[in-house]
């Protein structure tokens, strides 16, 4: 019994710090991102036009979200890490605003990139919260308290800065193609180099797939890249005899090394998801009860 | 057949050898000691970003309490001592100015939160427009503090993995010497909850 009860304790002592440990960042479901129910379908969908016409116009990314309950977090703790997540904001302008009320604790949050801290800078964010959100929110009238609140935060970032067309074209495709051209690049180069030699065609594969994943992923261990060269070695071999054993084929090496690289490529989205340009966040911005 | 193998074999060997010095974690540790120094730049650009706030927050506060002479004064004091520091880079190669300098920005922030303990007793203060927006920004600034300590703290853990774990433990002591880095403890001034008077 004795022991039961020092195991009771050494576990609760293992535990405890992962059961106190900070609520995890929810998953961005769209502009609005309403998990705890604070705001009717038809007014989410108009809010979250609202957004993307906003970000087509300016490239600011803003986005709304709404939790049940902050479970003893901080709501600036709590915004900063959502924010590190959702990475709101086109990478280089950090321009991302976000707006996130916790229902249990009547509190909002205005999170504000490092690029429109100089329009929106705390006093601002903090006075849209008291000034104009707050008579809604406490009555009860969230929708519309966010909607006006977002027509604010809108109003004062609008000057800032101005959509360039590159900016929602470069999201999706970037991380994509520059992993998956360098993987092709060396599979051809293998390739052809052993249509002349199979030794030649594994040398070129040993060299060129560390050397690709070591560009794709920079800070890799030397265990791995040797075994990557070990890898590639073997590939561009087979590869090589392969081209070698078919009469007249063109490349077929489609499915090499797919294992390895598909968990790379993997992840990308649709052309109308809304994701995170890589904006910054500092945690500037300002909370409030209402 | 040999002759060919022996041909191709240099070139594998010198690329292997080529793989392995980049693998050696040469660039890895320097750019992670990088990270650190830009990390801590903004460590301090937080911390200085509230030493440009607290004259004016006293100012205001003076016009209304003038009773609470004892910790507005402290708070100048503290401040004043965090204002002569002379912080340099190398705070981030020696702990021991490191934890002057946090022990300085303690005191600093212990200062404070009792201040801002102290102006409840005033209600005329706490509806000052002017009073209640440095409120907000020194909330905003001790934020921006916080988030810049964590990741300075994040990237301190990086930098001394990367110099402590093999291979890279051995290009740094043959060749970088990099030293290890110090990271932010908990604040000391935040376990001491300022007491309420009424």
């Amino acid at each position: 019994m004795k022991t039961f009860t020092r195991f009771g304790i050494f576990l609760m002592l293992v535990l405890l710090p992962q059961l106190t440990y900070a609520l995890d960042a929810p998953s961005l479901k769209g502009r609005v991102s309403d998990y705890a129910n604070m705001i009717p379908p038809e007014a989410a969908t108009r809010l979250e036009q609202k957004l993307a016409g906003f970000e087509r116009e300016t490239s600011n990314q803003i986005a709304v979200l709404t939790i049940p309950s902050l479970q003893g977090d901080t709501i600036d703790q709590f915004a900063i890490r959502v924010a590190e997540q959702w990475k709101l904001g086109q990478q280089g302008k950090d321009n991302g605003v976000l707006l996130i009320i916790a229902q249990a604790e009547r509190k909002v949050r205005i999170e504000v990139g490092m690029g429109l801290q100089g329009v929106l800078p705390d006093i601002t964010a903090n006075r849209i919260i008291r000034e104009v959100m707050r008579p809604y929110l406490k009555s009860g009238n969230f929708d519309q308290g966010i909607d006006v609140g977002v027509d604010a935060i809108m109003a004062a970032t609008k000057g800032e800065f101005k959509a360039a067309p590159q900016d929602a074209a470069r999201r999706p495709a970037r991380k994509k193609t520059s992993y998956t051209t360098i993987f092709l690049i060396v599979v051809v180069a293998a390739a052809i180099c052993g249509m002349i030699s199979r030794y030649l065609g594994g040398a070129v594969g040993a060299v060129g797939l560390p050397l690709a994943a070591s560009m794709a992923f920079p800070g890799l261990s030397m265990m791995m890249l040797v075994l990557l060269a070990l890898a590639g070695l073997g590939g561009g071999f087979l590869l090589s005899m392969f081209l070698a054993g078919m009469s007249g084929g063109g490349f077929g090496g489609g499915g090499f090394g797919g294992g390895y690289w598909g968990g790379g490529g993997g992840g990308s989205s649709s052309g109308d998801s809304f994701g995170g340009g890589g904006g910054g966040f500092d945690g500037g911005g300002s909370s409030d009860d209402y | 057949m040999k002759r060919f193998v022996s041909r191709i074999s240099l070139p594998l060997l010198l690329i292997v050898l080529l793989s392995l010095l980049s693998g050696c974690g040469y660039n890895i540790m320097q750019a992670n000691e990088e990270a650190v120094t830009a990390a801590w730049g903004n460590v301090e650009s937080a911390y200085q970003r509230r030493l440009d706030l607290i004259p004016n927050l006293v100012e205001v506060v003076k016009g209304y309490a003038k009773h609470e002479a004892e910790t507005l004064t402290a708070v100048t004091e503290a401040r004043a001592k965090v204002g002569s520091m002379q912080v340099s880079k190398d705070v981030l190669n020696n702990p021991e100015s490191l934890n002057k300098f946090q022990q300085a920005q303690g005191q600093l922030t212990g200062a404070l939160s009792r201040l801002m303990v102290v102006v409840e007793k005033y209600p005329d203060l706490k509806a000052n427009q002017n009073f209640l927006d440095l409120q907000k920004q020194l909330e905003g600034t001790e934020n921006r503090i916080n988030v810049a300590r964590e990741r300075y703290n994040k990237t301190v853990q990086e930098f001394n993995t990367s110099i402590r774990t093999f291979p890279n433990s051995l290009t740094n002591s043959m060749i970088l010497h990099l030293q290890r880095k110090e990271a932010f403890k908990a604040e000391e001034g935040a376990k001491v909850a300022p007491k309420v008077k009424f």
